[in-house]
């Protein structure tokens, strides 16, 4: 099946898509017996170093309910300057640019490369990158002088024109105005009080006094939007003052007394960053960059009262229907994640701490706007000070790796219907003919907004084929799908970008061996995986565990080659050999199980899965195990207790952690000193070796994951143990200190069938 | 006084002047045939009279010299030059200089010598203080004479000596007043006894008068600006006052001979210097003076005196003689001199002080200070009965926190120690001089409610033989009326010892303010006056914190940390719901953020230079002080400058609903009343938190100050009011005003409560405080201005032996921070004999009392109402006097008891004042502004406001010269008596303002309705004749 692989690889790479099928089944009935839907993992804006936009406004169908992109599977007839939709076989007239094409002259997007083209747009006046941070000053010490750091270091990573603002918050919230000599000025605000947009808009004197509407002057262009505002400044301009009143900033003021949390009104303050921008800059790239060190204990959006003695929900509260405030304030940040959505901007949520900070509740902020959402202990670690810093990443051309406000359109043959979609997306409730009522994920549109994205956000968009088991498709017939983003480029730039693919219908009951081998299991699992998710979201558990059971059961009745009443006689096709494994680890993974997770790290966990392209998603399911020994260079070993051997050093990596492994006896070595000592150099480097690798891996990811370096009988060690597969257990008789790996403490069952 | 109130728009000279011409040609009996009678008629009221006189062949004086005529020919013709001759008289009240600077040159013919004025210029300056003594001791009028049946034996009638002689040593005397001293040397020897005894001073001192007054080019001679303000109206009102001037010359005799008129006391001293002069006074009203021979005809003046300026009346037959009046100017001036030498020791039960406005020293002997407390009378009745049957109320007007002069030591501090000070077990007084010591010193008895309470052991002592303790004086609270005790924990807000306090300066910086300069004079005067923060004993600095806010329609606060580099700026827009938004470097040690706090003081003028807001909010600035004083638990006050009707949408947003239409109605009353009774509410939580409010006003029109005083009024503060503010011109009175209010020593967080002996129990109280129950007067802040009025009511009998106690406890926490309690003690007399009560009150005191009573009462009542039961209460009184006490004379008498003989005249000016009597010219502010400043006056206070000061004044051209010096060394003097700073309005003749002036000549009839001394005089016998027939 090299060619499959290939062919996956290919695609992946030219348009930044993978089908859990890439052959599909040619009806209906059929589609639905494979079990897995026909969906595919779709990344927009996956780099292209070597795709250069072109200059000129794409060319659209002009059936006003269709108009997809032309593309290279459309028809033309160059004679008669003409083309056809490909998925409403409209007859288009070419505009005039292009009277001059032919077979031989071909524009690029007629050109079959080019089936992913990006085009440069002039729309409307080009606003400068806005970054609004909303600070928590209710920290430690420590952790504020590193934030401020951070903070002011950001500054010199900004385009200079960009705009910024500064909101700090505590037991009040302040808006700082940032234009102003010789003293510092800023607007308070109650921490306590839900204020609509109209009343923060007016309190912050954004409202233009009634006066002037009276005096009927000639209103501003339209879209024109008053570009100085008092408290968002170009940084170059008030790069130092803003500086200062960083240094400046003092931790909150007022007293916190033995036994109780400070007052944090982040759901007051994220309000405030809401609507200033919503009245001042709507429409236009904005990052509002929330930087929190604990929970919200007041005013809307409060998570946990100030009470120590009472501590911050866990999931066995959610289950008991326990979490006072959690309801309430979920509903809080929903209203304003989707308003900020509907502006166009976008909520990263960067939260240190040791303790839960409410992510649970505030996870909707950075999963409906495309936001970052980041979990640390401390904003003086390393992990947030490089995370923060990757934020302002350049790519090939020295563009930030972000854009904003997108909208994802897709278009599909008449075949096919689209359920719905999974990723930092909100509907924009497009309903077309193409819209299908079998409903997965984010559905009941052809149209979502991403306010923020970057070249790995990645959605998996779910389809159904609506194809009647009697129409049958002729041979060699091939449905499609038009992928069209517009976003705002980092560069302030409009552009389009267009994706369109197509894959060969297949009669499941003729060529049944075609589709399941151009099955992408690995595809498949992370789709089945983000329904999971999904589920899980608004599902008890073990029900989505059971559904999961399901599927997979189904899936391999339908593709698995066994004897009744012989399960040693079970075997899968290559193409779906993986697939059980990567269930398996998924149904243990932190984003289906919340034992041992806090409801933030549950939120955390699955807020990062939906939104990462396929291999990083992949390795959250199955984390990757390497060994290290003398007997070989690095390879990669199953995740399985029995890999867990004295004289290696293992490396793992499950996205969200860097494990550093050293087995008993390269433990005792290390201690003994070996290392140093120039005899056993070869020793020194095995124990560099995994340093090294995991360097390069936490070099290219975001977030920065959580390095631990451990070793045998290390307490840290626990995060390798909990996600070997458990082929030893305490329960399985194996007698203590046998060459055979480590005994894993749990009940969990084994990936291996142990008849 | 003016307190800080704008002078009414000038109205044009009024008509009445000519009136007075008339008296005075009667007067001179000529009846010339130059003058025509019909002006003289124009003089309302009773004054008329006088012209009849002649005719009917009694002669009054009988003209002096040849002069008057000349005089009266030469001035008929214009009204106001007819002055020319009585005009002198006027000095009485203070005739200013410019009056005779104005004179028409043509009286000077009369100048017998063009000498004097060089010699006489500083003489005129003397008598400012004393001036007016002539009227007082002449109660007689034409138709009637008041006596004073009281003790003083010399016979009242200076003027009208019967005995030739003592005309002429009444003239003689004149030399010796300093006032006139020098034209009096001239003239008097030429005069005759006759001429003397007939009233021919009156020339003769007038003409002297215009000559001193006069350089020798006289007329037109420039009028240094320099010149005190109020003269000019004295032309047009003077009539009244000329007859009072007149006394020493007074024709009464020739009127009435049927007086038997003291044998020819001296004549009335012009000056303090002359003390025979005052005897006479005391003499003519005297207690024990026997009834003055009835000066006859029945009276049947006051026509029209309450009504409105009506058409001259015909002249009723026979009238009071306004030469015999009491004059308050002279009872202060005798009062003065009689008492003002001696210190006033304290140590007897039941003393009489001397007046307010005399200058005595107290000598602290187991009583209070008058200072600190001073009683309508000091003589109660025994019984409920005699009280009802006297009404003359019993009330103290406490002052507790209450300034002394630097001779006179504070009250000492005592600490009892841990266990706090000794007290009553039942009554909970404090130990004070009258407890009683028994079982040697091991108990002792209360002396309010007779409990017997154990001697704490760290306070045991011996008794010596007189049963006195043997510390009793190592002791203040054995020994002294006032002192202080150090207060436990247990006496502190939530048993915790008090923070220092705050003062929070909060600016209104909106479009007005801005504009007028207002906010730039604000800040500038701030960076020094920040300086001068009160501070406790001999403290290096200041405990007292400060923070800044500034306001529009959103407010500002100010972070003014001393490590910050630059200050920080807060706004909160967030009226609705206000807070604070900040803890940390919002109220700051002033020496500590010095350089921040004056950047931002150099930074506010600018930062809002451009402002175009003109909306303000009030009631969310008050919040928020109160809420920052909370949050930093402490007490301390808010200073705020506000400059417009809050009409920003924000809690406690006010609307214009002056309405004068509503005068004079039965609705009047709402204009007096809070709008909203948000404001209650508000100052009752500033109460809770010790945040007073001091209020500066600039507006340029209705601000609604019956509702934005209600707060300041509440917590204890004041208000200030400086309407049409332009830096120019009230610059320096503001400033005067800001400097001292932000320096006076101040308490907070107070509570004072009010205990007595058994028989008499405190029933109301009157001031700018909060009460939340019956007993417990509450003050955020108390200064050394402040009084409460405490009326006392009987509830038993009380005995001779034992006479009345009076404790005034104060617990409040001092600038420093201080918890403390201080406590006055006073014990009064009880009286089974009427004449007892009477001859023990304090009129001003009772003014005071009065005043209150009145101003609360218009909050529920029609004016009119008011007024009359005012009216109607006095006369009872008086009727209660004449019926139980006075010898019995002829219905036709007027009789007043010594003590009270200026009632009539100072109630008549409480009558007549803005509150109570509104002239076109005041508005529905000032009203409400006057009505709440008044209510925490004290009597001193009370006593200038409702009888204003006239004194006069001679032309001073030149204004570097030492007696220009003097006006305004004078001037400064006077300012410095009162708690805040008069405005200084210069007024010519015939000059828009004069009815500003004229509104102040009391003891004329005003133009808005109020009667004249005489009339009213008139009515308020007859309303005590009513009560005794």
């Amino acid at each position: 099946m090299a060619t499959y692989l290939e062919f996956i690889q290919q695609n992946e790479e030219r348009d930044g898509i993978r089908f859990s099928w890439n052959v599909w089944p040619s009806s209906r009935l059929e589609a639905t017996r494979m079990v897995v839907p026909l969906a595919c993992l779709f990344t927009p804006l996956k780099e292209r170093p070597d795709l250069p936009p072109v200059q000129y406004e794409p060319v659209l169908c002009s059936r006003p309910t269709c108009k997809a992109v032309l593309n290279p599977l459309c028809q033309v007839d160059y004679r008669a300057k003409l083309w056809a939709c490909n998925f409403c076989f409209q007859r288009n007239q070419f505009p005039p640019a292009y009277a001059g094409i032919s077979e031989v002259n071909q524009p690029a997007e007629l050109m079959p490369q080019f089936s992913t083209i990006e085009y440069i747009v002039q729309r409307g006046p080009q606003t400068p990158l806005i970054f609004l941070y909303v600070v928590d000053t209710c920290l430690e010490e420590e952790d504020l002088q590193a934030l401020k750091e951070s903070l002011q270091m950001s500054l010199s990573l900004l385009p200079p024109d960009a705009l910024v603002g500064l909101i700090t918050f505590g037991r009040m919230v302040q808006v700082h105005e940032l234009s102003c000599e010789g003293i510092s000025k800023s607007y308070v605000f109650r921490g306590t009080k839900d204020l609509t947009a109209k009343q923060i808009q007016d309190m912050l004197g954004l409202t233009k006094p009634a006066m002037s509407t009276q005096q009927a002057r000639p209103v501003q262009p339209q879209g024109q939007p008053f570009i100085s505002s008092r408290f968002l400044q170009p940084v170059h301009k008030i790069d130092m003052n803003l500086t200062d009143l960083l240094g400046e900033l003092q931790r909150d003021p007022w007293p916190v007394t033995q036994g109780k949390r400070p007052l944090r009104s982040t759901g007051v303050a994220l309000s405030i960053a809401v609507g200033l921008l919503e009245g001042t800059f709507p429409n236009t790239g904005a990052r509002i960059m929330l930087f929190t060190g604990g929970p919200p204990t007041q005013g809307p959006g409060m998570v946990v009262g100030d009470e120590l003695k009472v501590p911050i929900r866990s999931w066995h509260d959610i289950e008991k229907d326990n979490a006072r405030f959690m309801k309430k304030a979920i509903k809080h940040y929903e209203m304003l994640a989707n308003r900020t959505a509907t502006n166009g901007h976008c909520i990263d949520i960067y939260a240190c701490a040791l303790d839960q900070t409410g992510l649970q509740e505030m996870k909707c902020c950075a999963n409906l706007t495309g936001g970052h959402m980041v979990m640390g202990d401390s904003f003086n670690t390393s992990l947030f000070k490089q995370t923060f810093q990757r934020v302002f990443s350049k790519d090939f051309n020295g563009d930030f790796r972000m854009a904003f406000g997108a909208t994802l359109d897709v278009k599909t043959s008449r075949e096919l219907k689209i359920s719905g979609a999974i990723g930092p997306c909100i509907s924009l409730n497009v309903k077309g003919p193409c819209v299908s009522e079998n409903e997965y994920g984010i559905s009941g549109t052809s149209q979502w907004k991403i306010c923020s994205l970057d070249p790995t956000t990645t959605l998996g968009i779910y389809f159904e084929v609506v194809n009647q088991h009697n129409a049958p498709i002729p041979q060699g017939g091939r449905g499609a799908i038009q992928f069209v983003t517009q976003y705002q480029h980092s560069s302030t730039q409009r552009r389009i970008r267009v994706t369109t693919v197509a894959r060969s219908w297949a009669d499941a009951q003729n060529q049944f061996q075609h589709i399941e081998a151009a099955f992408d299991q690995e595809a498949a699992a992370v789709l089945m995986a983000r329904l999971g998710v999904f589920r899980a979201e608004s599902e008890e558990g073990p029900d989505v565990l059971r559904w999961l059971d399901r599927q997979l059961i189904r899936l391999c009745q339908k593709f698995g080659q066994y004897n009744k009443e012989d399960p040693s006689s079970f075997r899968l096709s290559d193409s779906f050999s993986l697939y059980p494994q990567f269930m398996f680890h998924l149904r243990r993974s932190p984003f289906l199980q919340v034992f041992n997770n806090s409801p933030d790290e549950s939120s955390y966990y699955r807020h990062h899965f939906a939104r990462q392209d396929l291999t990083q998603s992949l390795i959250m399911i199955q984390p990757i195990l390497y060994s290290y020994s003398f007997h070989g260079p690095p390879e990669p070993v199953l995740l399985d207790s029995s890999s867990i051997l004295a004289d290696r050093i293992l490396l793992m990596d499950t996205f969200f952690q860097i494990v550093i492994y050293l087995g008993e006896t390269i433990a005792q070595w290390r201690k003994a000193g070996y290392q140093d000592m120039p005899e056993y150099e070869n020793f020194k480097h095995l124990l560099q070796a995994p340093l090294d690798d995991a360097q390069d891996i936490m070099q290219t990811r975001f977030p920065m994951p959580r390095y631990i370096n451990t070793e045998h009988g290390g307490s840290q060690a626990r995060f390798l143990l909990s996600k070997v597969n458990p082929s030893q257990t305490h329960n399985n008789l194996y007698p203590w200190g046998q060459e055979s790996g480590a005994p894993i403490l749990t009940d969990d069952v084994s990936l291996q069938a142990r008849p | 006084m003016n307190v800080n109130q704008p002078a009414p728009p000038g109205v044009p000279y009024g008509q009445p002047q000519p009136g007075y011409t008339g008296y005075q040609s009667s007067y001179g009996g000529q009846p010339g045939p130059i003058i025509p009678p019909s002006p003289y008629g124009a003089y309302n009221g009773p004054v008329p009279g006088y012209q009849q006189l002649p005719p009917t062949g009694v002669p009054r004086a009988p003209p002096s010299s040849g002069t008057p005529p000349a005089s009266t020919t030469a001035r008929a013709p214009s009204g106001q030059s007819a002055y020319g001759q009585f005009g002198q008289g006027d000095v009485q009240n203070g005739p200013s200089s410019t009056v005779q600077m104005q004179r028409p040159p043509v009286s000077q013919p009369f100048v017998p010598a063009p000498v004097a004025p060089l010699v006489n210029q500083p003489a005129t300056f003397q008598p400012y203080g004393s001036l007016p003594t002539s009227s007082q001791v002449t109660t007689q009028m034409a138709g009637m004479q008041i006596s004073a049946p009281a003790a003083a034996p010399p016979p009242s009638g200076l003027g009208y000596g019967p005995p030739p002689t003592s005309m002429a040593s009444a003239s003689g005397n004149f030399p010796g007043s300093s006032l006139y001293g020098s034209y009096p040397q001239n003239l008097a020897p030429p005069t005759s006894l006759a001429q003397a005894h007939s009233g021919a001073q009156t020339p003769q001192r007038s003409v002297p008068l215009q000559a001193s007054s006069f350089p020798p080019s006289a007329a037109g001679a420039p009028r240094p600006p320099s010149i005190a303000g109020p003269p000019m109206p004295v032309q047009s009102f003077g009539g009244p006052q000329v007859s009072q001037t007149n006394h020493a010359s007074s024709p009464s005799p020739q009127a009435q001979p049927p007086l038997p008129g003291p044998p020819g006391p001296p004549p009335p001293p012009m000056h303090s210097s002359q003390p025979g002069y005052q005897l006479q006074q005391n003499g003519s009203f005297g207690p024990a003076r026997g009834p003055q021979p009835n000066y006859g005809g029945s009276y049947s003046a006051a026509p029209n005196f309450a009504g409105q300026p009506g058409p001259p009346q015909p002249p009723p037959p026979k009238r009071l003689d306004p030469d015999s009046i009491p004059s308050p100017i002279q009872v202060i001036e005798d009062d003065r001199n009689n008492r003002g030498s001696e210190p006033f020791v304290t140590g007897a039960r039941g003393q009489v002080p001397p007046l307010v406005t005399t200058n005595f020293v107290v000598k602290d002997q187991g009583n209070a200070s008058p200072r600190y407390i001073r009683c309508t009378s000091y003589n109660i009745p025994c019984t409920s009965d005699m009280a009802k049957q006297a009404q003359v109320p019993l009330a103290a007007v406490i002052k507790p926190l209450a300034r002394l002069p630097p001779e006179e030591a504070p009250p000492y501090v005592v600490d009892h120690g841990e266990s706090g000070p000794v007290r009553c077990n039942r009554c909970k007084a404090y130990m004070c001089p009258f407890m009683q010591f028994i079982e040697g010193g091991r108990r002792f008895q209360c002396c309010f409610c007779s409990c017997v309470t154990e001697v704490p052991p760290q306070y045991f002592q011996h008794l010596d033989h007189t049963g006195k303790r043997v510390d009793f004086y190592d002791r203040p609270e054995l020994s002294l009326g006032s002192y202080e005790f150090l207060a436990t924990v247990d006496y502190c807000k939530n048993n915790k010892f008090p923070r220092p306090p705050a003062f929070i300066f909060m600016i209104d910086v909106s479009y007005n303010a801005v504009r007028s300069g207002l906010v730039k004079l604000l800040c500038e005067e701030l960076k020094s006056l920040l300086d001068f923060l009160p501070r406790e004993g001999g403290a290096e600095e200041s405990a007292v914190r400060v923070g800044f806010v500034t306001y529009n329609k959103v407010l500002h606060f100010y972070n003014v940390k001393s490590s910050l580099a630059q200050p920080q700026m807060m706004v909160v827009s967030d009226v609705a719901d206000m807070f604070v938004p900040l803890l940390d470097g919002f109220l700051v040690n002033v020496s500590e953020s010095r350089t921040v706090i004056t950047s931002l003081l150099d930074q506010i003028p600018e930062m809002f230079a451009d402002t175009r807001e003109t909306e303000t909010v009030f009631a969310p600035v008050i919040q928020a002080g109160m809420e920052a004083l909370k949050a930093a638990e402490c007490p301390g006050k808010l200073f705020l400058f506000h400059t417009s009707l809050p009409i920003a949408e924000a809690p406690g947003k006010l609307k214009n609903r002056d309405d004068r239409k509503l005068l004079n109605t039965d609705k009047e009353k709402t204009l007096f009343q809070p709008q909203t009774g948000f404001y209650q509410s508000l100052a009752k939580e500033c109460v809770a938190q010790g945040c007073c409010v001091d209020l500066f006003l600039f507006p340029n029109q209705y601000v609604d100050v019956a509702t934005l005083g209600v707060v300041p009024h509440h917590t204890g503060g004041s208000i200030y009011k400086y309407a049409c503010f332009q830096v120019e011109s009230d610059q320096e009175r503001f400033l005067s005003d800001l400097r001292r209010d932000v320096q006076k020593d101040v308490g907070f967080d107070a509570v004072m409560r009010v205990r007595t002996s058994t028989g008499i129990r405190a029933t109301d109280f009157f001031g700018a405080f909060y009460m939340s129950n019956t007993t417990d007067v509450e003050l955020a802040g108390l200064d050394g201005d402040k009084t409460v009025t405490v009326e006392f009511k009987h509830d038993d009998r009380l005995s001779e032996d034992s006479g009345a106690l009076i404790q005034c406890a104060l617990l409040y926490t001092s600038c420093a921070g201080q918890r403390r309690l201080r406590i006055h003690n006073l014990s009064l007399n009880c009286c089974t004999q009427l004449a007892d009560l009477y001859r023990n009150c304090e009129t001003d005191t009772l003014i005071n009392y009065l005043a209150k009573f009145a101003y609360r009462g218009v909050l529920s009542s029609p004016v009119k109402t008011v007024r009359d039961a005012l009216i109607s209460q006095c006369a009872q009184i008086l009727a209660c006097y004449r019926k139980n006490c006075a010898s019995p004379s002829s219905a036709g008498q007027l009789i007043l008891p010594e003590c009270m003989k200026l009632l009539p005249v100072y109630l008549n000016c409480v009558l007549k004042s803005d509150v109570l009597q509104p002239g076109a010219e005041v508005t529905t502010d000032d009203r409400a502004y006057v009505r709440q400043l008044v209510t925490s006056m004290d009597v001193a206070e009370t006593n200038v406001f409702f009888y204003p000061r006239l004194l006069p004044l001679s032309a001073l051209p030149v204004l570097e010269n030492p007696l220009s010096k003097r006006v305004r060394d004078l001037i400064d003097s006077f300012r410095a008596q009162r708690s805040r700073y008069m405005k200084l309005i210069v007024v010519k003749q015939e000059d828009k303002l004069e009815m500003l002036f004229k509104h102040f000549l009391v003891e004329d009839k005003s133009l808005n309705g109020g009667a004249s001394y005489v009339d009213f005089l008139c009515h308020m016998h007859k309303e005590i004749r009513q009560l005794l027939s």
